[in-house]
C-alpha cells in the first residue's frame, strides 16, 4: 500500500482566490491512498519545499503530489525537494490547479470541483509511478547560430571565445543584417559599420568560427546534447577558395538590372555581386534569376576576366551533415510591406520612403554616397515630414498590434541627421506617443527637440495627396485640434517590425513555437527570456520580438551562456520516460516504427520457446538514446505491448478513472 | 446567366442615366438582370445606427428574396450597395439582430445572411471578367481621358465590402482602360465628396469637389466617372464643373457607349 502526500499551493491568490483550497485539502483527505496533506502560500518557496521535504520523512511517504502551477513552471524544483528527501524524483506527479484550472475558470464553485479532480488523477496516477533513473548521453561541443546579424555574430563570438566550435550559417551572401544597412546608431551616433564591421572581421577571422554564408538549415533532427542538422550551401558559382575578391568580376558584368537588396532597392546590383563592398565573405555570389550566362547560355565575361579562374557556372547546391550540442536562433527581423497603406503613397511615389531606405540615403556608402536628396529628381529637400507608428500600434488587418520599439529613437536619429547635415531644412515629427525608454534614449530625443528644432507634432498623417512636385501631407494636431497642411519634399515613414516570413518555417524545423505574431516564443517571457520550450535551442535578437542594438546584443550574449552552459558539460541527464515494448505481447506488426518522428524503433529477432520448440519471432525495439518519451507508439500499438515509462496506459486510465468516477 | 437586381429610389428619379446605361450594357454583355418585385428604400444611412432594427427590414426583404429565388443581388448605386452589404453582414455576424429581424418579419425560412451582394462592378469585374468585357467592345473608346472617381462609400469599410483596396482601389481604372480608354491616375480618386453636406454647408461641399477636380485636371482627365449618385450630384454642381472644365458622368454610360448601345 502507497502512502500517498498531497501539497496543495495557493500561488498568493494565482490559485486561492479562484479555487477554494479549504475545500480541495477536505477532498484530499478522502482520496484513496492519502495519509497527508498540507497547504501553504507559496509551495515552491524555500519554506514550501521543507513542508514537502519533511512530510516526506516523517510520514513516510513512498509518493508525493503537488497541486500548483504547471510542471513545466516546476516539476523539476519539486522533483529535486523529493530527492532531496531520498524518494524518487519520479515518484513526484504534478496536478496543474493553475494553468489548467484557475487562470482559466471565473466561477469559483466549478474551479473547486475541477481542482479536486485534477487532483484526484494526479493521486491516481502517482500510485502507480514507478522508481526511474536517467541515463547518460554524452555532448558534441559545438554549437550552430542560425542567422548571421548582430546577434548570431556576437552570440558566435561568444560561445568560440569560451573555446567551442561555432558553425554560423546566414541566409544572404553577407553577414552583417540590418545593422550593415544603418548609417549612425543610437543615442550614442557613433557609425554604425565602424562598431560592425570589426565585429564581422573577428568572427570570419575566430579560428574556433566557420561561417556558412549562402546557406539554410534544411533539417533538423535530435535533440539537446545531439542535434543532427543538414546544411544547405546554396550554389554560389564562385570557387570560394580562388576568389581573391577583387572585384573585377562586378565592375565587368553587363547585366546589371537587378534592385540591390542592400540598398533597399535604391540603386541597381550587377547579376554577380557581393551585397556591399565590406562583406563577409568578400566572394561574390552569381544571382542566377538574372545573370545572361544562366538565362541565354552567352555571356560569360565574369570567367574571361576572373584572374584566378574562380567562376565556376557548374557548382551545384551541396548539403553538409554536421552534429551540434545546441543550437541558438538569431533570424532577425523585416519591415512590413507598405502596400496596403494607399494613403501614404509608399508604392506609388519616389519621395516616399521607409525608415531603412532613408538611413541608406544618409550613408556615405549608400547610392547618392550620403548626400541627401530625393530619390525622384535627386534634388536637395526643404521640408521633409516623418511619420511614425505605420502599422505600429494597428490592430486593423493591414497593421500589427504592437509597438516596433526601435521607431521613436531612429526618427528622431534621422530628424537630427537631417537638421545635421542641412540647418535650412524644416523637420516635422507625426507621432502617437514618444516612447524613449532606455539609458539615454530620453535625453537622445529630447536634443532632437530642443537642440535640432525638430517639429514634434502628436497626431497623425490622414492622406498624402501627390501634387505637382510637392507632397501635400494632411495630418491633424491632436493637442491643438488644427488640421494641418505641410507641402512637403519627402516623406519618411516609420513602417512596423514584423517577424521573417519565414519564421513559422524555421519555428516547424526545430520544434519550437512562435506566438500570434510569428515571433519566436521564449520559455518564459521574465524568467527564461532566451530559453525556448526545447532544451538546447536558444534565443537572441529580432526574431523573439522587436529590440534595439543594445538589448539584442545582450540577449545575444545571455543566449551565448545558456548555451557554453551546454556545451561545457561532457554528459547530459536524458529523460527517462521512454517507451519500452513488451515483447511477449509485441505482435511484431511494425506500425510503431512508421508511426515514431524519431526513428527510434526498429525490428529484431527473438527466440521464444513455445510447446518446447524454439521459434524465431519478429518484435519491435525501442533506442532509448533516440526516444523523446512523445508516446506515439504507445496508441499505435494494437496489442498494447508498447508503454511509455512514467506515463504508462495502466496509468493514464487511472487518471482517466478518477475523474469520471 | 439570371441576377436579382435592386435599384433604389435614387436610380429611378435622379440617377435614371446609371441604370438605364448599366441595363442596355447588361442585354449585350448576355446577363439577365431581374428587376426584385416590390422592393422597398434601403433606408439610405439610417440603417446604420446599430440599435435600430426596423430601418433594416426593407434590405433584409430583399436579400432574402434573392436567396429565395438562389439568384446574387446585383446593385448599382454606391449607397443602397454599401446598405445592402452591411445589413447582409448584420445578419451573418449579429445574433441578436437576425433574432429581433426574423422574429418581426416572420418569413417562411429564417434569414440568416445567406445571399450573396455584388455590386455591379463586381459583375463586370469577377462574373463576366474585364478581358471578356474587352472582346465584347466594339467602338472603343481609344484617346478618353478618364478619371475614375470612388467617392468614399463604394469600397469602405474595406472588410464588408470585400471589393477593392480602399485607400489604392484599381477596380474602376480597370474597367475603364477595359473598354479602350486612358485611365487617370490622381490622389483625390478616394476623397469623400463632402455627401449630404451640400444641403446646409455648400462651401465646405465646394472646397472638397475643388480639390478633386483640380487634382484630375492637374493628372490631364478631360472627363471623370462615377459610380454613386450624390457624387455626381456634388460635382456637377462644382464651379470648375459649371464652367465646363470638365464633365462628369456615370461610369455605365462610358460603358453602354463603348458597347455601342447607348441610343437602343
Amino acid at each position: 500500500m502507497q502512502r500517498v502526500g498531497v501539497f496543495i499551493c495557493w500561488c498568493g491568490t494565482n490559485i486561492s482566490s479562484t479555487v477554494n483550497i479549504d475545500e480541495v485539502v477536505a477532498a484530499v483527505k478522502n482520496m484513496p491512498g492519502v495519509v497527508y496533506s498540507k497547504d501553504y502560500q507559496y509551495m515552491c518557496s524555500e519554506v514550501g519545499q521543507n513542508l514537502v521535504k519533511d512530510a516526506i520523512k516523517e510520514h513516510n511517504l513512498t509518493r508525493v503530489v503537488v497541486a500548483a502551477c504547471s510542471p513545466r513552471m516546476h516539476e523539476s524544483t519539486f522533483r529535486k525537494a523529493a530527492k532531496a528527501a531520498g524518494l524518487n524524483p519520479y515518484l513526484l506527479e504534478i496536478a496543474n490547479i493553475r494553468e489548467h484550472c484557475s487562470w482559466v475558470h471565473k466561477d469559483k464553485k466549478a474551479a473547486t470541483q475541477k481542482a479536486i479532480s485534477l487532483t484526484k488523477a494526479a493521486v491516481a496516477k502517482a500510485i502507480l509511478n514507478q522508481p526511474l533513473i536517467p541515463g547518460e548521453v554524452g555532448v558534441e561541443q559545438r554549437a550552430l547560430v542560425i542567422g548571421g546579424g548582430i546577434a548570431g555574430i556576437q552570440t558566435a563570438l561568444d560561445i568560440a571565445d569560451a573555446g567551442y566550435e561555432v558553425d554560423l550559417v546566414e541566409k544572404t551572401p553577407s553577414i552583417g543584417g540590418k545593422m550593415a544597412q544603418l548609417d549612425k546608431t543610437f543615442p550614442t551616433l557613433d557609425c554604425s559599420a565602424c562598431i560592425l564591421t570589426p565585429k564581422m572581421v573577428d568572427a570570419s577571422m575566430h579560428d574556433k568560427i566557420n561561417i556558412y554564408s549562402y546557406s539554410e538549415v534544411e533539417e533538423v533532427n535530435g535533440f539537446v546534447g545531439n542535434f543532427e542538422v543538414v546544411i544547405k550551401q546554396k550554389a554560389r558559382s564562385i570557387d570560394m577558395e580562388k576568389c581573391t575578391g577583387c572585384g573585377i568580376c562586378l565592375a565587368k558584368c553587363p547585366a546589371k538590372t537587378a534592385l540591390s537588396e542592400f540598398e533597399e532597392g535604391l540603386s541597381k546590383r550587377a547579376a554577380i555581386y557581393t551585397p556591399f563592398p565590406q562583406a563577409v565573405p568578400n566572394v561574390p555570389v552569381i544571382d542566377r534569376e538574372t545573370c545572361t550566362k544562366f538565362r541565354t547560355g552567352k555571356c560569360g565575361v565574369c570567367a574571361k576576366v576572373c584572374p584566378t579562374g574562380a567562376i565556376d557556372y557548374e557548382q551545384k547546391d551541396e548539403r553538409l551533415n554536421q552534429k551540434y550540442g545546441a543550437i541558438i536562433v538569431t533570424t532577425g527581423y523585416d519591415l512590413i510591406n507598405l502596400d496596403s497603406f494607399g494613403e501614404y503613397q509608399y508604392a506609388d511615389h519616389p519621395d516616399v520612403i521607409t525608415g531603412l531606405e532613408f538611413e541608406r540615403l544618409v550613408n556615405a556608402a549608400g547610392p547618392t554616397a550620403g548626400k541627401l536628396v530625393r530619390p525622384s529628381d535627386k534634388k536637395k529637400p526643404k521640408k521633409v515630414v516623418f511619420i511614425q507608428c505605420v502599422g505600429s500600434r494597428d490592430k486593423s488587418e493591414r497593421g500589427k498590434s504592437y509597438c516596433s520599439k526601435i521607431c521613436c529613437m531612429y526618427t528622431a536619429k534621422h530628424a537630427m541627421l537631417l537638421r545635421d547635415k542641412y540647418p535650412d531644412c524644416e523637420a516635422y515629427v507625426f507621432y502617437i506617443d514618444v516612447r524613449t525608454a532606455g539609458k539615454g534614449f530620453e535625453e537622445f530625443q529630447r536634443r532632437a527637440v530642443e537642440n535640432y528644432g525638430v517639429n514634434y507634432i502628436k497626431g497623425m498623417v490622414g492622406k498624402i495627396f501627390p501634387t505637382g512636385d510637392k507632397l501635400k501631407v494632411n495630418g491633424v494636431d491632436a493637442l491643438s485640434g488644427e488640421v494641418l497642411e505641410i507641402d512637403a519634399d519627402m516623406v519618411v515613414l516609420a513602417s512596423a517590425t514584423q517577424a521573417k516570413p519565414g519564421a513559422s518555417d524555421v519555428g516547424r524545423m526545430l520544434s519550437i513555437s512562435t506566438d500570434r505574431d510569428n515571433f519566436f516564443t521564449e520559455a518564459h517571457p521574465k524568467l527564461r527570456p532566451v530559453e525556448t520550450h526545447c532544451a538546447g535551442i536558444y534565443l537572441a535578437g529580432a526574431c523573439q520580438g522587436p529590440k534595439d542594438i543594445p538589448e539584442t546584443v545582450a540577449q545575444a550574449s545571455a543566449a551565448a551562456a545558456k548555451a557554453i552552459g551546454i556545451l561545457s558539460k561532457s554528459k547530459l541527464v536524458n529523460n527517462p520516460c521512454v517507451s519500452q515494448v513488451d515483447e511477449s505481447v509485441c505482435s511484431g506488426c511494425l506500425a510503431c516504427t512508421k508511426m515514431c518522428p524519431y526513428e527510434a524503433i526498429t525490428e529484431k529477432m527473438v527466440e521464444q520457446k513455445v510447446h518446447g520448440k524454439i521459434r524465431r519471432r519478429r518484435v519491435a525495439e525501442v533506442n532509448a538514446a533516440l526516444c523523446q518519451g512523445c508516446g506515439g507508439c504507445t496508441v499505435t500499438c494494437r496489442p498494447g505491448a508498447i508503454d511509455l515509462k512514467g506515463f504508462s496506459n495502466k496509468q493514464i486510465l487511472a487518471e482517466v478513472d478518477a475523474i469520471c468516477q | 446567366m439570371n441576377y436579382s437586381y435592386y435599384p433604389g429610389c435614387t436610380l429611378k428619379t435622379k440617377a435614371q442615366n446609371l441604370e438605364k446605361f448599366a441595363l442596355h450594357s447588361a442585354q449585350a454583355l448576355g446577363v439577365n438582370l431581374v428587376e426584385q418585385e416590390e422592393w422597398q428604400c434601403c433606408g439610405a444611412v439610417y440603417p446604420l445606427s446599430t440599435d435600430e432594427i426596423a430601418t433594416k427590414l426593407a434590405s433584409v426583404r430583399s436579400l432574402a428574396a434573392a436567396r429565395d429565388k438562389g439568384e446574387s443581388l446585383v446593385t448599382l448605386c454606391a449607397a443602397c450597395h454599401q446598405l445592402m452589404k452591411r445589413v447582409n453582414h448584420d445578419m451573418q455576424t449579429k445574433e441578436d439582430m437576425r433574432e429581433k429581424v426574423n422574429n418581426y418579419l416572420q418569413l417562411d425560412d429564417n434569414y440568416q445572411g445567406e445571399s450573396k451582394v455584388i455590386h455591379y462592378l463586381e459583375l463586370l469585374r469577377d462574373e463576366i471578367g474585364f478581358e471578356t468585357l474587352a472582346q465584347k467592345v466594339k467602338v472603343p473608346l481609344k484617346g478618353r481621358k478618364v478619371a475614375a472617381y470612388y467617392g468614399c462609400l463604394l469600397l469602405r469599410p474595406k472588410e464588408i465590402m470585400n471589393f477593392d483596396d480602399p485607400e489604392r482601389p484599381t477596380v474602376l481604372e480597370d474597367f475603364l482602360e477595359s473598354l479602350g480608354a486612358s485611365a487617370i491616375h490622381y490622389p483625390y480618386k478616394t476623397e469623400c465628396c463632402g455627401g449630404y453636406l451640400s444641403v446646409d454647408k455648400e462651401e465646405v461641399v465646394e472646397q472638397m469637389v475643388d480639390n478633386i477636380i483640380r487634382s484630375a485636371l492637374e493628372q490631364g482627365a478631360e472627363e471623370i466617372v462615377t459610380a454613386c449618385p450624390l457624387c455626381k450630384y456634388n460635382l456637377e454642381n462644382s464651379r470648375l464643373c459649371s464652367k465646363g472644365e470638365i464633365s462628369i458622368s456615370y461610369f455605365t454610360e462610358l460603358l453602354a457607349e463603348a458597347l455601342d448601345v447607348k441610343e437602343a
